[in-house]
């Protein structure tokens, strides 16, 4: 019964996405403001469709109907409550419909909020919008139904996979697909800005909030992904430059590029056409990597069951390529502004040489992403690409990237002179220049390389607090309380402060990232009761392990350790292994020694064989890997600060 | 002109320095192994072969991490090979040879795989000529003169003061100030 | 990528821009379909004419005293062909029925042909050894058969019968049963 009216209302939003497209197009051509008018409100009741019809399956999962397939797959009778609403998008068909409904949630969001605002695109915007929906509800309704029963009624379900039942996991994956979809915003209004032909850029301030949440989703959905890798992959690490992750980090990579360039046209008025092509470029990157991940062309460790969504897939990425092709050429011409720099040194040039890295950075993980079909393509073999080839390529940019982060700000509009840099820069980069030489002479790093990086991350860390210092110390002036007057400058201006808080973030990352890749220990040793094992500062003893069930069908492996530092115990630590038997899968779930420098990581190592009085114990020792998480926050924390709705922009927006 | 070729050298100093740095980081070094005798091959050292080497019949697993039977059928293999004094890089071209160049990290240097060499360094010193190009033909536009003007401007608005800041500079302080005077 | 980039920015040789913006999306598009086909490809059903196979033999386990497969060469006969390998655990139940089906048939014109796919040699050896097995043998540790053959695990069972073409798919375990059913209406 319920589930039969979830797919009636999947039905009925097709239907009526259908006429939102037909209707808005038809009340375009024939100038009728009511069709458009009657075109909004169907996007708006597809949204309680949807909602409707999201809520009816987590319905059917939390009542164990396991006559639905897709219940049966995902959920069975002891998860928790919160694992079977997460559940919901834990498997192929569930999170194409949750897609859809995020997709509609930002449809009607945006036609709710831009009415009357944005009269001459929005009949288009509909159109390509509900062209998308139409796509996504048809393989819902068709390939991936959500609600199709199974023939008998099993007593229980499959339960969700293991790996996916970590608090990280729960939520990652909606934050990266509220990332992805919330980047349809800017792009269904720069194709409408490009198909009306109305190419002044009030859709770039229409969208440009948009763009700045769905990238800050996009960018907790990447560090998120991080921590759960770290937590249950077992493997010391998180980024192992896997074509899922990059699937994800390379629409970031252009929408970051996009959030800079932007700037340049709102402040100067310039490169228009480059920021649209951004903008689209950015979507279409977003549905080519879903359909890389989901289609098994580049096959991976996360990768999906095979499922017949392939081809209709490949028609839509090729129908939006070539729509959005077709139209940026159409229009080439009238996007060509009258661009003019006035110097190479000056704050719009310095966003365009950070275009450049991030466009090469992204070009390089694109193509290193698709080389395994490249080469299937031309030696019948499927390559691939490892992490070692990626840092070689893509380090050095990274680098140039963080060094510009930290000088750009000192650049003005129209232009700068060197000498004025040189200046601003002499004294951050001696001083950072000391503090490297500082940690060579003390032997704490001893790699030159690494030594280039940390002079780098340090120079740019000294200017980003100094511009922090500027603003706070030319408002005091004013005020003299210091705090109040950081608070003020915070206040007025967020959209930069915000910036420099989230470069400071990544500069954070930065230390750790060269903490745990470059100064990573490890140790694997088999021992019994009594043995120890020391790495870096830390010593470990080996107190036995034990074994007994868990919930559900869990048997639990558990080693206890003692851990030293310094010769002083500091933790009693009990890394486990995990198999679930049902589904014979098997996790290693790391215990650590957390502290601000470091983590002492240990694994129980379950391929060896494990008796009561012996394992194999594995052990990472990474340096600063904390501050790749406190990056995060930071980088998170800023992205909030630049992305809060302002007043006073609302009102200059007005005015504009 | 002489200003902009300044940082894009610069770049591409710094671009191709990190490079040959990066490359120098990844050689490691294995000590030699002992002719003709069979010796102690610790974990640590299997995992830190097989941490380059990819599982052949999982995905994106590296063989130090990979829990199934076969992947430890391949470590011990890798033990074994060590055992018997072949090298690292002997253990790496067997793999490579037997099971194709796909389950090294760092593929082979041969054939259609060099593109992973040379496709990066291209995309940057391509990519650098079409954008110096286009700076150039941005900066011509660029009308010389006016624009110092609109700067003197925008610093006018600073009253002088005795701040250590070089306040003129920032355009932001500029800003505040004017957010204050209103 | 780097192609769009170029274009998108010369604005003064715009024709040759669009080309090669175009030149650029349906390359990728192309790519992307060929990766597509490549991925949905399914192993050769029963009627179809099987891929040949040319591995080199492991030592000792060879066919008519030849170093490297080759069905084609083996045409007359009929051909199982088992892909197997030593980390797989339902390949060990069916590993010594097709020895003792080799040995009732050695002499009728069948041929067995075991394949190790993706294993580690001397555990191949190993479980040659341990079931007993000498029917020829030879190692895939590229991947190479599997690949032609489109299997999506071991064990898989492919009979062939004297003209070369596919008569029976087996997933999984084949039991002996199932053998002489296809091999006593192929060998009459």
């Amino acid at each position: 019964m319920i589930e039969n009216v979830g797919y009636l209302a999947l039905i009925f939003s097709m239907l009526l996405a259908i006429f939102s497209a037909s209707a808005a197009w038809y009340g375009k051509t024939n100038n009728d403001e009511r069709w458009i008018k009657s075109a909004r409100n169907a996007t708006i009741t597809i949204f309680f469709l949807l909602t409707l019809s999201s809520t009816l399956l987590i319905v059917l999962i939390l009542q164990n109907n396991f006559e639905i397939e897709y219940v049966w797959r995902v959920s069975s009778i002891d998860m928790p409550t919160y694992l079977k609403i997460s559940a919901l998008w834990g498997g192929q068909a569930g999170s194409l419909l949750f897609w859809s409904w995020l997709l509609s949630l930002f449809t009607a969001a945006v036609m709710y909020g831009q009415w009357g605002k944005q009269r001459e695109l929005i009949p288009y915007a509909l159109i390509v919008i509900s062209f998308t929906q139409i796509f996504f509800l048809f393989i819902s309704l068709v390939v991936e139904n959500p609600f199709a029963k199974l023939d008998g009624i099993p007593l229980d379900g499959n339960g969700l996979n293991p790996l996916l039942r970590h608090p990280g996991m729960i939520i990652h994956p909606p934050m990266l697909y509220l990332g992805f979809t919330g980047f349809v915003v800017p792009y269904i209004f720069a194709m409408a800005a490009l198909m009306a032909g109305k190419l002044d850029d009030s859709w770039i301030r229409t969208t440009r909030r948009w763009t700045l949440v769905a990238w800050l989703f996009l960018s907790l959905g990447l560090i998120l992904g991080g921590r759960w890798a770290y937590d249950v992959l077992g493997w010391g690490g998180y980024w192992g430059w896997d074509p899922v992750e990059n699937a994800s980090l390379i629409p970031w990579l252009s929408g970051t590029a996009f959030l800079h360039s932007v700037m340049i046209q709102e402040r100067r008025n310039m490169f228009k056409m480059w920021n649209m092509f951004l903008v689209i470029l950015t979507y279409l990157l977003v549905i080519y990597g879903t359909f890389l991940v989901r289609s098994g062309v580049i096959s991976s460790v996360h990768s999906f069951a095979e499922s017949a969504i392939g081809p209709l897939f490949f028609a839509f990425i090729a129908f939006m390529f070539i729509f959005s092709t077709y139209w940026v050429n159409k229009r080439k011409d009238m996007l060509a502004s009258k661009d003019k720099l006035d110097s190479f040194l000056s704050r719009e040039a310095a966003f365009l040489y950070n275009n450049f890295i991030f466009l090469a950075i992204l070009a390089i993980v694109f193509f290193f992403t698709n080389f395994p079909i490249v080469s299937a393509l031309f030696t019948g073999e499927q390559g691939f690409v490892g992490p070692p080839v990626y840092e070689k390529a893509l380090s050095p940019l990274f680098l140039v990237l963080l060094l510009l982060m930290g000088i750009a700000p000192l650049t003005m509009w129209h232009r700068t002179m060197i000498k004025r840099i040189g200046l601003a820069v002499l004294w951050p980069a001696i001083v950072a220049a000391l503090f490297a030489v500082g940690l060579y002479f003390t032997k704490i790093v001893t790699i030159w390389s690494a030594l280039l990086g940390i002079w780098i991350i340090s120079l740019s860390t000294v200017l980003t607090l100094f511009e922090f210092y500027k603003g706070t110390r030319a408002r005091m002036r004013r005020d003299r309380n210091p705090f109040s007057a950081f608070a003020y400058v915070m206040a007025i201006n967020r959209r930069r402060y915000g910036g420099y808080w989230i470069h400071l973030g990544v500069l954070v990352m930065a230390f750790g990232i060269i903490g745990i890749e470059m100064f990573q220990q490890e140790t694997q040793i088999h021992m019994t009761v009594g043995d120890s094992v020391a790495l870096g500062e830390y010593e470990l003893v080996f107190q036995g392990v034990e074994r007994y069930a868990g919930a559900d069908d869990l048997i639990i492996t558990e080693a206890t350790a003692d851990v030293y530092h310094k010769g002083k115990l500091v933790e009693v630590i009990h890394p486990q292994t995990l198999l679930y038997t049902r589904s014979g899968q098997p996790m290693t779930i790391p215990d650590v020694r957390t502290t601000f420098w470091e983590d002492f990581y240990v694994l129980l190592v379950n391929w060896e064989p494990t008796s009561a009085s012996s394992a194999t114990i594995r052990i990472y020792l990474n340096p600063l890997v904390n501050w790749v998480w406190a990056g995060g926050f930071i980088f998170i924390f800023g992205t909030m600060i630049a992305a809060w709705p302002d007043k006073k922009e609302k009102r200059l927006l007005k005015r504009a | 002109m002489k200003i902009f070729r300044l940082p894009i050298s610069i770049l591409m100093g710094l671009f191709l320095f990190g490079m040959a740095s990066a490359s120098v980081i990844a050689q490691g070094s294995t000590p030699p192994p002992p002719d003709g005798e069979v010796r102690e091959v610790t974990d640590n050292e299997v995992n830190s072969i097989a941490r380059e080497v990819y599982c052949p019949v999982c995905e994106s697993t590296p063989l130090d991490v990979c829990q199934t039977q076969a992947c430890a059928d391949w470590r011990d293999l890798i033990r074994t090979k060590l055992e018997n004094g072949e090298t690292r890089q002997d253990v790496y071209d067997y793999f490579a040879e037997q099971y194709g160049g796909r389950v090294l990290a760092t593929p082979p240097r041969e054939g259609l795989n060099l593109l992973l060499w040379i496709m990066p360094v291209a995309a940057v010193i391509i990519g650098g000529f079409f954008f110096s190009r286009f700076m150039k033909n941005l900066r011509m536009a660029g009308g010389d003169g006016k624009e110092d003007e609109i700067e003197t401007v925008e610093t006018a608005v600073v009253p002088p003061s005795s701040s250590p800041i070089p306040q003129s500079d920032d355009e932001y302080i500029a800003q505040v100030e004017r957010e204050l005077s209103k | 990528m780097s192609e769009e980039i170029e274009s998108t920015v010369e604005k003064k040789s715009f024709s040759w821009g669009s080309a090669a913006v175009w030149a650029a999306v349906i390359s990728l598009l192309a790519l992307l379909g060929f990766g597509l086909m490549r991925s949905t490809e399914t192993r050769p059903e029963a009627g179809e004419t099987a891929p040949n196979v040319e591995l080199k033999f492991f030592d000792g386990y060879e066919w008519e005293g030849r170093g490297v497969s080759s069905l084609e060469e083996m045409r007359g006969n009929v051909v199982i062909l088992n892909f197997w390998s030593s980390w797989c655990v339902e390949c060990r139940v069916e590993a010594k029925e097709l020895e003792m089906n080799w040995k009732l048939h050695e002499d009728d014109g069948v041929i067995y042909l075991g394949i190790a796919h993706v294993d580690v040699e001397p555990k191949s050896i190993g479980y040659l050894e341990e079931f007993g097995i000498t029917y020829p043998n030879a190692p895939d540790l590229g991947g190479t058969a599997a690949e032609k053959y489109n299997i999506t695990g071991v064990p898989e069972t492919f009979i062939i019968d004297q003209e070369g073409t596919i008569v029976h798919v087996q997933l999984g375990p084949i039991s002996t049963r199932q053998l002489e059913a296809v091999i006593q209406s192929l060998i009459k």
